[in-house]
């Protein structure tokens, strides 16, 4: 239950460099765990790692954050969660402190995509596109991630909840983007007609396809929901969720785990959150940034709900564009930074540590003398999380999902064995 | 010599939708029909809507109250039930206040976009509101980002992007959205109080405004700015401020821009290598005039333009001549507009943009003649669609490219609220003679034949509405 030192850190990276670690793994892997499924949150607007997170052990945390620091855990008065006595967790995240307890969550801390300016724009791209540039690419590494997969499923391989397809989700291969249907669905005659009128357009008759499937798996868990009793995604009965309280996210966590549960359905659901680009009043234990926190680890636990045994074969990806500066600002907020926070949680995690080869808080260890300094590339959990997760051969990962990632080796015994 | 196509390109591109008979007032060219909205500038004049600043003051007001309440103990005693509903009740009264501000805003926004004889000129109007973005979902700008776009941005889009930029900049609505107004400069006289009287609060600049300024509204990304250029330029524009914020009277300043100079950091200060002498307000107007007519910014102005207006990734030459032509002229943007709807390149590929959803939604009542009335809630197609009028979420603004609207879920969206209409309209109306009339050139054979055999006029008109040309503008 402790952080990696530097020098084992250092260690399992260089194992899994030349990847002694990943081939046999993948056999066991499949031998003992159902399908695995993959589900990526996007947290849009750069999360402060370092409140989600607190380094509360660091002799230099506590000045640097003033009022919006987070009293150790443990003592009295007390108001970070506990992960290992040097970093604690933000008190809104109680089921993922509970998950790091059942050792099903791992937290990276000092964690950065390539992204070193501070644009919440090219951060986003360049996280979801996989390269070192931002728009260098217009398609994800999570899209072509899928196309790679040794013997994918016919069908839709990933689902967007939401209308569209976030940048980390296009590319070549079949996704679909599925949200709730406020309307009464079409006759099929009228559907057929559509269908007819766009068979002579690339782009239309691929995306209604791809939405008629969507439905169809949709309708399906309807059908299992009414079997079992269970409720469905689509569900009348369900009250729509308030669009800011703790069920913000509710919705679109229901139809991820109604989508992922499907045997034959995608094995790949992402969504987006917002509101972390926290300026002015981020709060500390309570407030703004408190908030949407909660509202995500409720979700969170909604997901590990919905998805019942399915949880076990499921790894859940939290990562975000870039950090905030290491102190606050004139406004009680934070400004752009650079490193920051990533968790990954789920049944198939082999969790219950704090990943981190931790630079400190000392003035002269900041990054450009304000944010927390990476030490950690993104791209080594996603390449680690990919090959194990997905089974994606490490020849793909290297040329076509991370291109010119030479330098991040991918990070193996990231998940049970 | 120009295609045939191009009174439907005029009117479905440049403008927001052909009304029917629209394509017959434009006739063959497009291009005299366009130019001639460059006339008077769009405003948008409804007794019913407020001044900013009275939304605002009142709003400052209504917080004040809150907070006395709040002190007084109304609300202390939350662990109750009767305490919660009584927080509840206090806390609810600003949302209670803003909300209605922000449906009439929308109304008449939309209402004025389904109606105007310059389409052009409504589509720059929501081109710029959304340069300039600002997002409901900050909890002020519900109430605000109606009037910011009313007197903001409407009585510049036919002006100088200087005026258009110093506006925008200096709008309430933006300072609050990008958290400026309480950005407080390391030395300034506020500071110095309060390191004399060691407030324990921390006092310092924000930075948000000065970097979003950089790097979307002016220069752009990669537009040759550093960190050092975004932290000095949010030291030069502290004390850009509202009145009636951060503790100042409610007075008749209340609600409007106010320069404090108390706020001020002050000295000389080095932006992008140029010189700025502190002259308070003036210094960060200095540097405003600068960017507005820095090369960086006429290429990224440019390249939006004739993203929005031409295709997803413009062709190189035509984003050249707009630079050149905003750069010559000093950012004089109708010279840029004509420069736009003079490049041949802008009339060749007839249907290269996706329409957003605010697209397809004003063009569908466009086309149909739908009333934009206050029996319907003119929130709920946009919301329906994906795109809740201005709330972007970020201050970039919505997308500008297919890729961004054209996802699976929102194409079925778009479908079934199409279903919908044609529900609602019966056979009311004869979508086979409209079709011509609101597609012109753009009508392929499959999409009229296709309305001929449809087996209703409703579902006619669902189909005329889900047609591939009717996607896309």
């Amino acid at each position: 239950m402790s952080r990696i030192p530097r020098r084992e850190f250092l260690n399992l990276s260089a194992l899994a460099a030349g990847g002694a670690l990943l081939a046999p793994r993948l056999s066991f892997a499949s031998a003992t765990r159902g399908k695995s499924r993959l589900v990526v949150v996007i947290m849009r607007g750069a999360l402060d790692g370092l409140a989600a997170v607190p380094p509360y052990g660091d002799p230099d945390y506590a000045r640097l954050r003033g009022d919006l620091a987070l009293r150790p855990g443990g003592g009295p008065g007390g108001e970070a969660l506990t992960l290992d006595g040097h970093f604690g967790l933000h008190p809104a995240l109680g089921f993922l402190h509970d998950s790091f307890t059942a050792r099903e969550l791992l937290v990276f801390q000092a964690i950065a995509s390539p992204y070193r300016e501070r644009s919440h724009f090219d951060g986003q791209d360049l996280l979801e596109n996989g390269t070192p540039r931002a728009h260098a690419v217009q398609t994800g590494w999570l899209n072509r991630a899928l196309a790679e997969m040794p013997g994918r499923p016919a069908r839709e391989a990933g689902v967007a909840l939401g209308q569209n397809v976030p940048l980390l989700m296009r590319g070549p291969a079949a996704v679909t983007s599925w949200s709730p249907s406020k309307l009464t669905a079409l006759d099929e005659d009228t559907l057929a007609r559509i269908t007819d009128l766009y068979a002579a357009d690339k782009l239309l008759s691929v995306r209604l396809a791809d939405a008629l499937a969507g439905d169809r798996i949709a309708a399906e868990d309807a059908d299992d929901a009414m079997m079992t009793g269970k409720p469905a995604m689509q569900s009348p009965a369900q009250p729509a969720p308030a669009a800011q309280g703790p069920g913000r996210y509710a919705e679109v966590v229901h139809a991820a785990a109604g989508f992922l549960k499907q045997e034959d359905g995608p094995q790949v659901a992402v969504f987006d959150t917002t509101g972390w680009d926290t300026h002015a009043n981020e709060g500390g234990a309570k407030g703004q940034l408190a908030g949407r926190l909660a509202q995500l680890d409720a979700a969170l636990a909604t997901l590990k709900q919905q998805l019942g045994p399915v949880w076990n074969d499921t790894a859940v990806l939290l990562m975000t564009e870039f950090g905030r500066t290491a102190a606050t600002n004139g406004t009680r907020g934070t400004d752009h930074g650079t490193a920051t926070a990533a968790f990954l949680l789920g049944g198939a995690v082999a969790g219950g540590r704090v990943v981190t080869d931790w630079p400190g808080l000392a003035p002269r260890a900041l990054y450009q003398g304000r944010d927390l300094a990476p030490t950690l590339d993104l791209r080594c959990v996603l390449k680690g999380l990919l090959a194990d997760q997905l089974r994606v051969p490490t020849r793909a990962l290297e040329k076509t999902v991370f291109p010119d990632s030479e330098s991040a080796r991918p990070l193996a015994g990231l998940l049970r064995g | 010599m120009l295609p045939p196509s191009n009174s439907a390109i005029a009117a479905n591109r440049f403008g927001l939708g052909a009304r029917p008979r629209e394509l017959v007032v434009i006739g063959g060219d497009g291009r005299d029909w366009l130019r001639a909205q460059l006339s008077a500038p769009p405003l948008l004049t409804d007794a019913a809507l407020r001044s900013s600043v009275d939304i605002l003051a009142q709003g400052l007001a209504l917080q004040r109250e809150i907070q006395a309440a709040r002190r007084n103990g109304t609300l202390a005693n939350a662990a109750s039930t009767a305490g919660d509903a009584a927080t509840d009740a206090v806390v609810q009264k600003l949302p209670q206040y803003l909300k209605p501000i922000y449906v009439s805003e929308v109304t008449a926004r939309f209402g004025q976009a389904v109606s105007t004889e310059s389409p052009w000129c409504e589509r720059l109007v929501q081109f710029w509101s959304n340069h300039f973005a600002v997002s409901v979902d900050k909890q002020y700008l519900a109430g605000l980002a109606g009037s910011f776009e009313r007197e903001a941005i409407r009585p510049h889009v036919l002006g100088s992007f200087n005026d258009l930029l110093l506006s925008a900049e200096t709008h309430p609505a933006m300072l609050l959205y990008l958290d400026n107004h309480l950005s407080i400069g390391p030395h300034s006289e506020r500071a110095l109080k309060a390191a004399r009287h060691g407030t324990p609060r921390r006092i310092g600049i924000n930075e948000n405004l000065a970097r979003e300024i950089l790097e979307l509204h002016t220069l752009g990304v990669g537009g040759g700015y550093t960190q050092g250029d975004v932290t000095t330029f949010a030291q030069v524009i502290t004390g850009w401020s509202i009145g009636g914020t951060g503790g100042r009277p409610l007075d008749g300043d209340s609600g409007r821009f106010e320069f404090r100079s108390e706020l001020h950091e002050p000295g000389a200060k080095v932006i992008l290598g140029t010189r700025y002498p502190d002259s308070g307000y003036g210094q960060g107007v200095a540097v405003l005039r600068d960017l507005a007519h820095h090369r960086s910014t006429a290429h990224f102005i440019a390249t939006k333009l004739a993203r929005h207006f031409i295709a997803d990734e413009p062709p190189a030459a035509v984003v050249e001549r707009l630079a050149h032509v905003f750069t010559q002229t000093g950012g004089d943007l109708p010279s840029v507009y004509r420069a736009l709807i003079d490049s041949r390149e802008a009339w060749e590929q007839p249907l290269a943009k996706y329409k957003t959803p605010v697209d397809y939604i004003i063009s569908g009542y466009r086309g149909l003649g739908l009333p934009v009335d206050a029996g319907r809630s003119p929130l709920a197609p946009f919301e329906l669609l994906g795109q809740r009028t201005w709330q972007p979420g970020s201050p970039a603004g919505w997308p500008d490219r297919s890729a961004d609207w054209d996802g699976a879920s929102a194409l079925m969206k778009r479908i079934e609220w199409a279903d919908a209409v044609g529900q609602r309209l019966g056979n009311r109306l004869d979508a086979l003679q409209l079709a011509p009339q609101l597609l012109g050139a753009n009508l392929a054979d499959t999409t009229r034949s296709a309305i001929e055999h449809a087996a209703t006029a409703s579902q006619a008109v669902t189909l005329l509405l889900s047609a591939p040309e009717f996607m896309r503008r």
